[in-house]
C-alpha cells in the first residue's frame, strides 16, 4: 500500500486496475483486498533451530551452523555499519550463513511474515513504516532480551552487556515488568541546533533565559535572519526542544504526568509558560517566513543556508544535512533555553534517548543468533565504526575515545556531559505514536506555531486528545 | 441454433466469474469478517468483538473528518473535472470557427491541445504529486515565485501548510492530472455524433451554447454519466490516497490539523501505522458503502430516456 504505482501483489498496476474496473465499487478492492491478502494464514513451519552449546566464546549458546535472518531499516544511518557487524558474525561462526536484507519498507516486508508466524531473527524496526512496538509487545510477538543483557560483553567478559549501556537504554526497552523487549542501538541528543559561526557573527552567545533568547532573535531579525525555523510539515520536531524546556521549567514530574496521560497534565503552569514563550517567537515574527509549509529537509536547508538561527532537531541532523552544510558551519547543539532563574532544573537539562530500535521476534527460528548479532554490534569496535561513519552515538556507554568526533557529535557529547543527571526522556513518541505525532504535533503545536491558534486554545485541544487517548481501550497504556 | 447456448455461455463465463469471485468478492467478504474482530495486523491471533469497531467508528472524530473530506472530493471533483473536460472537448471538436468549408471543426491547434491535455495522464500520480509538492513550497516553490515575479509578493500563502487551502490544493492537482483522460473520452463520444445534426443546427442559426446543450450533451449523456461515476470513484479511492499521502503534511499525510485526511488514507494509517488492522477494515467497509451509495445515486439521478440516432 505504500507503493503508489502498483499493487504488485495483485499483479496489476493501480491505474490499470482502476481503468479496467470502471464498473461500480471495485475501487475499494485494492484497499480492502490488500488487508485480507496479508491476513491470518496459519502459522507455517514453526521450526526453531536447536540451541548450540554455551561456551566462553558463545555465551548465548548460538547454534553455530544455523542461518541468521537479519532485516535492517536502511534509513538515515545507511546499511554499511550493519554489514560490517554481519561480517564479524560470519567470522565468529563460519558455518552460519547470514541473510541480510536492508529495506525502507519495514511494515510491508515484515507484516506478512509476522502474520505467517515466520519472522526474521533480528529486525531494525525503524523509519516511517515502523511497526507499532506497543502492539508487538501486547501480542507477545517479541523475545525478551534479558539473556542478551545478562551475557558478558564482547570487550570485557567480566562485565554484563547491561552494565555497558548508556542510561535509559534498558528502561526504554521495557514496557511494564522486568523484561526488555527492545534494544535501541543509536543514542540521540535532541535539542536546539545552530551554527556557532552564525551566532558569533551576531556577536551573541547561546541564550540561557527566554529574555536573552528574544534579544538574540531581535538582533538576528535586524540583520535579516530569522530566529527559528522548524520542520513545518512535521511540527512534531518542535517538542525536541519544547519538552525538555517544560521539564526544565516545571521539573521531571510534569513530563511524567504527560506521559502517564494524567488528567490536566497539560494544564500545568510550566507547560503554559513554555507554550507562551514559543508563541511569542511566532508573534514577534522570529520564525522564518513560510516555515509551516516546509518539510524537514527544506527547513534544514534553509537553516544551513543561514536563513535561520535555531532549529529543534536530533543528532541525526548532522548526517542528514551534511550535503548542504558549509564546511565551516560550526554545527552545535544546546540544551533548550529556559524561562528564567526560577526554573526547577538548571540550564543544560536536555533530552537524550535511544533510537533505532532493534527487536528479536518471539517466533524467530534463531533468536539466539539475533541476540548474538546485537551483542557483536554493542562491542566497542562495532560501536566506534557506527559513530565514525554515521556521526551518531550508540547505546554503548563511551566508545568514543580515540576517534575524531565531528563538530555536531562533539558538541552533543559536551552537552551530555554538561547535563549530567539532568537528562529527560519523554516517552510519548514511542508509547503513543499517533497521539504524539499527529494530534499533539501536527494538529496542536503545528497550528500554534503557524500562528493559527493561541497557547490557551492549543493546550485545551491537546488535553482533549490526551484524555481521549487515555480512555481509548484500543491502545495499550503505559506508566512511568 | 439454440442448442448448447447455455453450455457455451457457462463455458466462457466460468473462468472470469471464478477469478472475480476469488479476487473481488472473497476479499470483500473477508474484510467484512475482519471488521468484527480485534485483529492487529501484526500477529495471527485475533478474537471476535462484535460491533465494537463500528460503534467506535461512529464516535471517531477523525473518521468523520475523513468521511467529510472524501464526500467533498466525490461531489466536487467530478463536477469540476467532467465540466472542464466537456468544455475542452467541445471546443476541440465542435467549438471552432468554420473554415475550409467544414461545417464543424475544433479551435485552431486542437490536435496539439489534445496532446497537452492528455499529457499528465502518462505521468504516474506519484510523480505528479511530488512535482506539485515542490511547486507548492512556500519559500522557493514555483507558485509563490510566480506571484512574486508578477508583483504580488505580498501574497505568499503557505499552500499545503494552511488548513484552509490544503484540500483545495489537493483537488487542483487531481483535476489537473485527470481532466485529460476525460477530454479524450468525450472527444471520442462526440466523434460518434452525426455531423448532419450540427449542420442542421447551424442552418437554423443556433449558437455554440445552444448547440452544446441541445445536441452535444444529450447525445453524450451515457458517456458523461460513466465518466462521472468513474471520477467519483477515483476521488474516493486510490487517486486521492496517493496525492494526499505524498503531498500533504503530517507523519503519514493528512494535512495540518487533519485538513486533508481522506478515508483511504485513514484506512492506511490505522492498518499500517497504528497496528489496528481490524478497525481499518471497518473503515474500509464504510468506504465501500459510501462508494456504492455514490454510484447508485449518480446512476439513479442520471437516468434519462435513451436517445436513438
Amino acid at each position: 500500500m505504500g507503493s503508489t504505482s502498483a499493487h504488485t501483489n495483485e499483479g496489476l498496476g493501480r491505474r490499470d486496475l482502476i481503468k479496467r474496473s470502471a464498473a461500480i465499487g471495485l475501487i475499494s478492492v485494492p484497499t480492502m483486498g490488500f488487508l485480507s491478502a496479508c491476513a491470518s494464514s496459519d502459522s507455517g513451519g514453526n521450526g526453531k533451530v536447536e540451541k548450540g552449546t554455551k561456551s566462553e566464546k558463545n555465551p548465548l549458546g548460538v547454534n553455530e551452523s544455523a542461518p541468521l535472518d537479519f532485516v535492517l531499516f536502511d534509513g538515515g544511518f545507511g546499511q554499511q555499519y550493519a554489514k560490517d557487524a554481519v561480517k564479524v558474525y560470519e567470522t565468529n561462526y563460519p558455518k552460519a550463513t547470514v541473510k541480510f536484507t536492508p529495506t525502507q519498507k519495514i511494515t510491508t516486508t515484515l507484516q506478512p511474515r509476522f502474520n505467517g508466524g515466520n519472522p526474521p531473527d533480528l529486525i531494525d524496526n525503524s523509519g516511517a513504516e515502523q511497526m507499532d512496538m506497543g502492539v508487538l509487545v501486547g501480542q507477545k510477538q517479541l523475545a525478551d532480551l534479558t539473556p542478551l543483557l545478562d551475557a558478558p560483553s564482547v570487550d570485557d567478559p567480566s562485565k554484563k552487556v547491561r552494565d555497558t549501556l548508556r542510561p535509559g537504554i534498558v528502561e526504554m526497552g521495557q514496557f511494564d515488568g522486568e523484561q526488555c523487549w527492545i534494544l535501541n542501538y543509536a543514542y540521540t541528543v535532541y535539542g536546539v541546533w545552530y551554527s556557532q559561526k552564525l551566532l558569533d557573527s551576531l556577536d551573541a552567545k547561546y541564550p540561557e533565559t527566554w529574555d536573552e533568547m528574544l534579544a538574540v532573535c531581535e538582533k538576528a531579525k535586524r540583520k535579516g535572519i530569522a530566529g527559528w525555523t522548524y520542520a513545518g510539515k512535521h511540527p512534531y520536531y518542535v517538542p525536541f526542544s519544547l519538552y525538555p524546556m517544560i521539564g526544565k521549567v516545571g521539573g521531571r514530574e510534569v513530563l511524567d504526568a504527560i506521559d502517564n496521560l494524567e488528567p490536566k497534565a497539560w494544564e500545568h503552569p510550566a507547560v503554559k509558560a513554555c507554550f507562551e514563550a514559543y508563541y511569542e517567537l511566532v508573534q514577534k515574527g522570529y520564525i522564518l517566513k513560510g516555515t509551516p509549509g516546509l518539510d524537514h529537509i527544506q527547513s534544514q536547508t534553509a537553516w544551513t543556508e543561514g536563513k535561520a538561527l535555531f532549529i529543534p532537531n536530533g543528532s541525526w541532523v548532522e548526517n542528514e544535512a551534511a550535503k548542504t552544510m558549509p564546511a565551516d558551519f560550526g554545527l552545535s547543539v544546546s540544551a533548550p533555553t529556559g524561562i528564567d532563574a526560577s526554573d526547577k532544573l538548571p540550564f543544560g537539562t536536555i533530552w537524550a534517548a535511544g533510537g533505532e530500535p532493534f527487536i528479536v521476534p518471539a517466533k524467530a527460528a534463531n533468536a539466539e543468533g539475533g541476540m548474538e548479532q546485537l551483542r557483536i554490534m554493542l562491542s566497542e569496535s562495532s560501536s566506534k565504526n557506527f559513530t565514525q561513519s554515521v556521526k551518531s552515538l550508540t547505546a554503548l556507554n563511551g566508545g568514543t575515545d580515540g576517534i575524531e568526533l565531528s563538530p555536531g557529535l562533539k558538541s552533543g557529547v559536551a552537552a551530555l556531559e554538561k547535563a549530567g543527571q539532568n537528562v529527560v526522556n519523554p516517552r510519548l513518541q514511542d508509547w503513543y505514536v499517533a497521539l504524539q505525532k499527529e494530534k499533539i504535533g501536527v494538529a496542536g503545536i503545528g497550528e500554534m506555531m503557524a500562528g493559527r491558534a493561541t497557547p490557551a486554545e492549543t493546550i485545551k485541544k491537546i488535553q482533549k486528545y490526551a484524555d481521549e487517548a487515555a480512555k481509548d481501550s484500543s491502545i495499550k497504556h503505559y506508566k512511568h | 441454433m439454440q442448442h448448447g447456448k447455455y453450455r457455451f455461455i457457462v463455458g466462457f463465463l466460468a473462468a472470469p466469474l471464478a477469478l472475480y469471485a476469488l479476487f473481488v468478492i472473497w476479499p470483500f467478504i473477508q474484510s467484512i469478517y475482519y471488521s468484527f474482530t480485534d485483529w492487529t495486523g501484526l500477529s495471527p491471533e485475533f478474537g471476535m468483538v462484535g460491533f465494537d469497531n463500528y460503534s467506535r467508528m461512529l464516535d471517531d472524530e477523525i473518521f468523520w473528518k475523513s468521511f467529510q473530506h472524501s464526500l467533498i472530493l466525490a461531489l466536487v471533483l467530478p463536477l469540476v473535472t467532467v465540466g472542464l473536460a466537456l468544455f475542452f472537448a467541445f471546443m476541440l471538436n465542435v467549438g471552432g470557427r468554420r473554415r475550409r468549408g467544414a461545417a464543424i471543426a475544433g479551435v485552431r491547434g486542437s490536435s496539439f491541445y489534445k496532446i497537452v491535455y492528455f499529457f499528465p495522464q502518462v505521468l504516474s500520480i506519484a510523480i505528479v504529486a511530488l512535482l506539485f509538492q515542490f511547486a507548492y513550497n512556500p519559500n522557493s516553490g514555483a507558485i509563490n515565485s510566480v506571484l512574486k515575479g508578477v508583483g504580488l509578493g505580498s501574497i505568499q500563502p503557505d499552500w499545503l501548510g494552511d488548513p484552509d487551502l490544503a484540500l483545495i490544493c489537493v483537488m487542483v492537482v487531481l483535476v489537473w492530472s485527470t481532466v485529460g483522460f476525460f477530454v479524450v473520452l468525450f472527444s471520442a463520444g462526440m466523434a460518434s455524433i452525426p455531423r448532419d445534426f450540427y449542420e442542421a443546427a447551424l442552418l437554423d442559426g443556433a449558437s455554440r451554447f445552444t448547440t452544446f446543450f441541445k445536441i452535444t450533451l444529450p447525445l453524450l449523456w451515457d458517456t458523461v454519466q460513466s465518466g462521472w461515476i468513474y471520477m467519483g470513484i477515483l476521488a474516493l479511492g486510490a487517486e486521492s490516497f496517493a496525492v494526499v499521502q505524498i503531498m500533504t503534511v503530517g507523519p503519514s499525510g493528512g494535512g495540518p490539523d487533519y485538513s486533508t485526511i481522506v478515508l483511504p488514507l485513514y484506512v492506511y494509517q490505522k492498518a499500517f501505522r497504528d497496528g489496528q488492522a481490524a478497525y481499518a477494515t471497518t473503515i474500509g467497509v464504510a468506504l465501500l458503502v459510501l462508494t456504492l451509495a455514490f454510484a447508485a445515486v449518480v446512476t439513479k439521478l442520471g437516468r434519462r430516456e435513451r436517445l436513438e440516432f
